[in-house]
């Protein structure tokens, strides 16, 4: 079954940024990332395909300022799933090369054109502050 | 299933000494099968219908891609509206604003001086997005392809064949190859094993990257396309209005030259027939 054109278009323009983006879809599921998120997960799309939400969910290790671990429910592309509003945060992760590094992030929505929900997708910043 | 071109020209009517081989008309192509009329797309070539003249057949229906001006201006000029014996239905994208209005700000003065409720004939009008529905004995899906505003293609599957429309559609917009899984190409779903596909091919490899984003596809992107789809036939259209007789062929012919495509694939010409099993 073919992606809906929104979600491709998504992957073209995701394919032209230096930011890294992540998309998935309804439920999750990592369906795309670009070049620029292949070296935030240590990772290349072309390896490993689409992820389960189960997989790619605990590749990185969401921290507060306190550096408790965050739970899911908290972070912007979780609550998009949910509720399919947009949201953002910045917040810890640990890096694949096991620093700890400050980052945001902002998760949306895609609503196609007949105002169904297809998918979501999640930008990561370098944050600047928190 | 009959397919017959009524008009291969992309963007604007071109007439002249030099475009008479491909033709000048813009988008249009007929399919038929046992006494099923299809009409893609109401561009120029639309005009001087006479398909019905010679049967008793009392329905056509017009599926429209889109609503750019190209794919439209043949409408007021489609005689079978004017015949109040005739049922006629009109399928296109659907969008905010309702397919009636967009095209009653064509069909209305001072645009055109006969509105579309005044039209003698009985019209129907129906609006699509992802959909599929039959027509007679063929059965057939839209889906949005990629071109500026909502734009649909066609795989029309008559009794033993499949035929697809995709006059306007860019699928390489902003990438840098095509996927190899295909289900990241646009219109790849419509076009896969078709018999014919008869697809937009405005620019030449040379002159695509300076129109990215124009909703339209180079001739090297759609044959490779069609491999990837492997389709039997493919017909390259929407020819740019600045491109000549001559012109075409020589770009053809280079197209030609630097791929060794198994599939058959020429330049659509107006009045081409094409008997689909
Ligand atoms: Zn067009
Ligand atoms: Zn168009």
């Amino acid at each position: 079954m073919a992606y809906p054109i929104e979600i491709i278009l998504s992957r073209q323009l995701a394919d032209c940024l230096s930011m890294p983006v992540f998309i998935t879809d309804t439920v999750g599921n990592l369906i795309f990332y670009n070049e620029p998120a292949e070296n935030l997960l240590g990772t290349r799309f072309e390896e490993t395909g689409e992820m389960k939400v189960e997989t790619w969910g605990t590749i990185f290790k969401p921290k507060d300022e306190d550096g408790n671990v965050m739970p899911p429910e908290n972070l912007p592309l979780v609550r998009t799933l949910k509720d399919q509003y947009p949201y953002h945060k910045s917040f810890w992760i640990e890096s694949m090369k096991g620093n700890t590094e400050k980052i945001s992030v902002t998760s949306y929505p895609i609503i196609g054109r007949a105002g169904n929900f297809v998918g979501a997708v999640a930008i990561f910043w370098e944050a600047k502050d928190i | 299933m009959k397919i017959m071109i009524r008009g291969v020209r992309g963007s604007i009517p071109t007439t002249g000494p030099d475009t008479v081989y491909y033709g000048g008309n813009t988008s249009c192509a007929v399919a038929v099968e046992d006494d099923c009329i299809l009409v893609l797309d109401g561009g120029s070539g639309m005009q001087k219908f006479n398909l019905l003249q010679t049967t008793a057949v009392k329905r056509v229906d017009i599926l429209l891609t889109h609503l750019h001006l190209d794919h439209i201006q043949g409408l007021g000029f489609f005689n079978p509206f004017f015949d109040p014996t005739l049922d006629i239905h009109i399928w296109g994208p659907v969008s905010n604003i309702s397919l009636r209005t967009r095209l009653s700000r064509y069909l209305s003065p001072p645009l055109f001086p006969v509105l579309l409720r005044d039209l003698p004939c009985k019209l129907t009008l129906h609006e699509i997005g992802d959909s599929s529905f039959d027509i007679g004995p063929f059965q057939i899906e839209s889906r949005y392809v990629i071109h500026p505003g909502p734009t649909v293609g066609y795989r029309i599957k008559g009794k033993h064949s499949v035929f697809t429309y995709m006059p306007d559609h860019e699928p390489m917009l902003g990438a840098k190859e095509f996927p190899a899984d295909k289900r990241w190409i646009s219109g790849m779903e419509l076009a896969q094993d078709a018999d014919l596909l008869l697809h937009d091919a405005q620019y030449s490899a040379q002159q695509y990257p300076y129109r990215m984003g124009w909703g339209h596809s180079s001739m090297d992107d759609v044959a490779k396309f069609a491999e990837l789809a492997a389709v039997k036939h493919l017909l390259l259209a929407h020819h740019d209005p600045s491109n000549s007789d001559t012109d075409l062929n020589n770009l053809f012919e280079d197209l030609q030259k630097r791929n060794n495509y198994l599939f058959k694939y020429e330049l659509a010409a107006e009045g081409m027939v094409i008997e689909l099993p």
